[in-house]
């Protein structure tokens, strides 16, 4: 009934027309998802400066609230400045740089910038460093923001793509997200300690540990480690940066 | 003859093919398909019922543009167009989330993506659309949606409930239970609680209804 010939042609025609329509539909929604992409960013930053910001204001409240953009190379120098609507410095906006690019580049020991955020809101200043690791099952993100200090942790916002509901997607709720506020990064000697996402932190660990440790989620294990290194791996690239400010 | 080809829309007939699978001829409880997804997004209500909702409406769809091409089709490479039809229906809702309501795909994440590998869809086309009119077709597609979606949001309310405490995200149990020694079972957000619940729906629904059970 149906000739080889006829099977060929009819696959060959379905393909080509199935093609066409999503290329032309991913086309056409293309600038639809870049500006979603964009907004999600922002909003991401300003959760971190505990600014709640809707899709709708974001672009507005990001202007009025980050006042600079940085970017940094590994030696604390800053290759790049992003004040005021306009770059005055270097040749891309610190924000367009795309993070898991430049991590790759170190994990390949090429050399690589990465971004600052330095935000401003009711006349205190925070730095709001981005960061990038590994889950369970894909990528966890965040933004930490530290005071003037350069130590004490002013706000945080995590973020994934597909950890498990219920378990490790509990990341990203204000109970886990709020636990960081006021912990420290460095201890009194000034050693980076980064902040430790631990089982029961707050009955396994000495008072004096506690400052540089979260509780983790329990049952989420996998991912909560997984924040746990992403802050420590991300934010040890910013010590050099760190170090030149407080002198 | 075109009396009878003037079928209305909601005959008694069309009706059956949205109400059956709600209960006696349920995709999930009684043809046991599509188990996987409704153990892995349902520890919360909120992705239940997204996922629910974009199942209804590819499972509809799928099935209206299979049984109008029908005749068409080759039998001897019917599942791969099959599957193509899938995979372009569910790349197109993912688009179209991620360009307009961003906030409910970035829940859904993953999700979306199963929906392609949900054994409804491929059971439904195969065993219905390939042999039915488009319009018979399209209702059993949503018949089949919903029966697999009232499934999924049972689960997605009892293990939010008493897994984590919450309804759609919002504290529902009173902080005084709590202090009576009350605790959020861990147990019930892994999967294998989600099989057990699905398994004791099966037991009360075979229970009330007897032409379930196997006479043999």
């Amino acid at each position: 009934m149906y000739s080889n010939s006829y099977v060929f042609r009819y696959a060959a025609i379905m393909v080509i027309v199935v093609a066409a329509a999503l290329a032309s539909v991913a086309m056409l929604l293309k600038p639809a998802q870049d500006r979603n992409v964009t907004i999600e960013k922002m909003r991401n930053i300003l959760a971190a400066a505990n600014i709640e910001a809707t899709p709708e204001n974001a672009i507005e409240l990001f202007d009025k609230y980050v006042i600079e953009e940085e970017a940094l190379a590994p030696d604390g120098n800053v290759v790049a400045v992003f004040r005021g609507q306009k770059l005055e410095k270097g040749n891309i906006r610190p924000f367009e740089i795309n993070l898991k690019e430049e991590l790759y580049k170190h994990t390949k020991g090429q050399d690589f910038i990465i971004p600052l955020y330095i935000a401003e809101v009711n006349g205190k200043r925070l730095y709001i460093f981005p960061m990038l690791g590994r889950g369970l099952w894909g990528p966890v993100y965040g933004n930490l923001a530290l005071e003037e200090d350069f130590n004490t942790v002013a706000g945080s916002m995590f973020g994934h793509d597909k950890e498990t509901p219920g378990l490790g997607a509990e990341i990203e709720l204000p109970q886990f997200e709020s636990q960081f506020i006021g912990k420290k990064i460095f201890d009194d000697n000034g050693n980076f300690t980064s902040i430790q996402v631990l089982k029961g932190a707050s009955e396994v660990l000495s008072p004096e540990k506690l400052i540089h440790g979260v509780d983790a989620i329990s049952g989420g294990t996998i991912t909560s480690n997984g924040v746990s290194d992403m802050i420590k791996s991300n934010l040890a690239n910013y010590i050099e940066y760190i170090k030149k400010q407080k002198i | 003859m075109k009396t009878k080809e003037r079928e209305s829309l909601f005959s008694a007939k069309n009706r059956k093919l949205i109400i059956n699978p709600l209960n006696a001829d349920n995709p999930i409880t009684v043809q046991v398909l599509g188990i996987c997804s409704a153990l892995a997004v349902t520890a919360k209500l909120k992705p239940a019922f997204v996922m629910a909702l974009s199942v209804v409406v590819v499972t509809a769809f799928a099935n209206l543009v299979i049984s109008l091409i029908r005749n068409g089709i080759p039998p001897r490479i019917r599942i791969i167009v099959q599957l193509t039809v899938v995979a372009t229906l569910v790349i197109l809702v993912d688009q179209l989330l991620k360009a307009y309501v961003y906030d409910v795909s970035r829940q859904l994440s993953v999700f979306v993506g199963l929906i392609i590998t949900n054994c409804i869809l491929m059971g439904r086309l195969e065993a219905f659309a390939m042999a039915n009119k488009p319009w018979p077709s399209f209702l059993d597609g949503i018949g089949n949606g919903l029966g697999y979606s009232w499934i999924l949001i049972a689960l997605g309310f009892v293990r939010e409930l008493f897994g984590s405490g919450t309804l759609w995200g919002y504290p529902v149990l009173p902080q005084a239970l709590y202090d009576l020694g009350y605790k959020n079972n861990g147990l019930i957000i892994l999967p294998p609680m989600a099989l057990i619940l699905v398994g004791l729906i099966i037991w009360i629904q075979r229970s009330r209804t007897p032409s379930l059970i196997d006479k043999s």
